[in-house]
């Protein structure tokens, strides 16, 4: 089966580097699946779960936002932040989304909106990413 | 001649400075390392992304990028590294002094620069020097967070679009290896021409969601962080490493004085005895 180079990079640090099969992301304009062969693509990459397939073998990572760019052969994930999903506290994510909707609702503080949606995305985002994860175990 | 008293004071004033340089050392030593690992986990992806903006300028793209522009050179804007503490030896004024004959030489040809800078030796530096300083970021610790940058980046960006400045330079510390530092003044805009591979010889453009502008604009923004990021966490390491061999050598340096101390106090003290009983042996003959 012919197969995609991935990479997957934060600005700290290399988060995966590989072979995968097909790979599911979430772009800004929703969600795309990549094949080998792909059209070269560039696009932003909304915070969510990052799925690479290997055969039978799936893999699972969050992915705060960033890029994507996909070539024929290779998909390269530019994240902001990416974290393995299997790392991922749930109750910090709850933690995150809790403060975040506060400071959106929070009326007197002087926190902008748009950076508090945006913390509230990603909370939910990595709420999702969690869930989908218990639900393939 | 100095009495033993004093002799001995100066010793022990120094050999206490040379406990606090060779503890120093070990320190710079330890955290040379902890730096020297961010770098490496820095690394994958700002040569991702620099494969990535490769890709894009060999792609005949629909949208040409502003930072690729070259256009006549009015104002020139320095972004300036440095370090928050120093004791590490000439590593920032080496840099500052770079700075200094570049701006000049621009200055020859009529381009005018103005300063971003990062660190307190930078600020400190071109607040004596006198220098139209745009920016300034200090106190990013041994662990420099990229989100600290932001607002220094977007500054000059925004200097860069609105015509202010033509050309940003990106001034930094090169860590070759423990015992040297390269300082290095950089072209950051426009973007040095990518040279041509493969992927040129065909005429192929990405599929862009949602439009070219907004994406390149964000991804290029993006680049540009990531580059400074990256000189900033290659500067601490500098910093470490330079810091470390001032203190070896501070601390060697003090060993030899010591010495020499300790010399000039035995001679001293043997002096003193001889006087002593010079005195006594003349006592004796007067009784």
């Amino acid at each position: 089966m012919s197969t995609i180079k991935v990479s997957i990079v934060s600005s700290s640090e290399e988060i995966y580097s590989g072979e995968g099969t097909m790979v599911f992301a979430t772009g800004s304009l929703g969600e795309i699946g990549i094949a080998p062969g792909h059209t070269p693509l560039l696009t932003g990459l909304a915070p969510g779960p990052v799925r690479v397939q290997n055969g039978d073998d799936e893999k699972t990572f969050f992915c705060s936002g960033g890029f994507i760019e996909i070539q024929p052969d290779l998909v390269t994930f530019l994240s902001d932040r990416a974290e393995r999903a299997e790392s991922m506290d749930e109750a910090e994510a709850v933690k995150a989304q809790e403060l975040a909707e506060k400071n959106m609702h929070d009326k007197e503080s002087e926190l902008d909106y748009t950076k508090a949606a945006a913390q509230l995305a990603e909370a939910a985002a990595r709420i999702k990413t969690i869930q989908k994860l218990r639900k393939n175990k | 001649m100095a009495n033993t008293k004093e002799v001995r004071k100066q010793i022990a004033s120094i050999k206490s400075t040379q406990k606090i340089t060779s503890a120093m050392e070990m320190v710079a030593a330890s955290k040379i390392k902890k730096t020297q690992n961010e770098m490496q986990l820095g690394r994958p992806y700002s040569e991702k992304i620099k494969e990535v903006i490769s890709h894009i300028a060999n792609s005949s793209s629909e949208y040409s990028h502003p930072f690729y522009e070259h256009r006549e050179t009015k104002k020139a804007c320095f972004l300036v590294v440095s370090s928050d503490k120093g004791l590490c030896g000439g590593l920032n004024i080496n840099l500052f002094k770079q700075v200094i004959h570049k701006s000049a030489e621009l200055k020859a040809q009529g381009i005018e620069s103005n300063f971003a800078l990062i660190g307190l030796k930078a600020a400190s530096f071109f607040k004596s020097v006198g220098g139209d300083v745009v920016a300034n970021v200090q106190k990013l610790g041994d662990k420099p967070d990229p989100d600290a940058l932001i607002g220094l980046t977007k500054t000059v960006l925004d200097l860069h679009r609105n015509g202010e400045v033509d050309q940003v330079y990106l001034c930094g510390n090169g860590f070759v290896n423990t015992m040297t530092q390269q300082p290095k003044v950089e072209q950051l805009i426009p973007l040095p021409a990518e040279e041509t591979d493969e992927l040129t010889a065909t005429h192929w453009d990405y599929i862009y969601e949602p439009e070219a502008q907004e994406l390149l604009e964000g991804l290029m923004t993006r680049y540009i962080e990531s580059l400074i990021y990256h000189a900033v966490i290659e500067n601490s390491a500098c910093e470490q490493a330079a810091k470390m061999l001032a203190m070896k050598n501070a601390t060697e340096n003090a060993g030899d004085l010591i010495k020499e101390l300790e010399l000039l106090y035995n001679n001293v003290r043997q002096a003193a005895i001889t006087q002593e009983l010079s005195e006594i042996v003349g006592g004796a003959a007067a009784v």
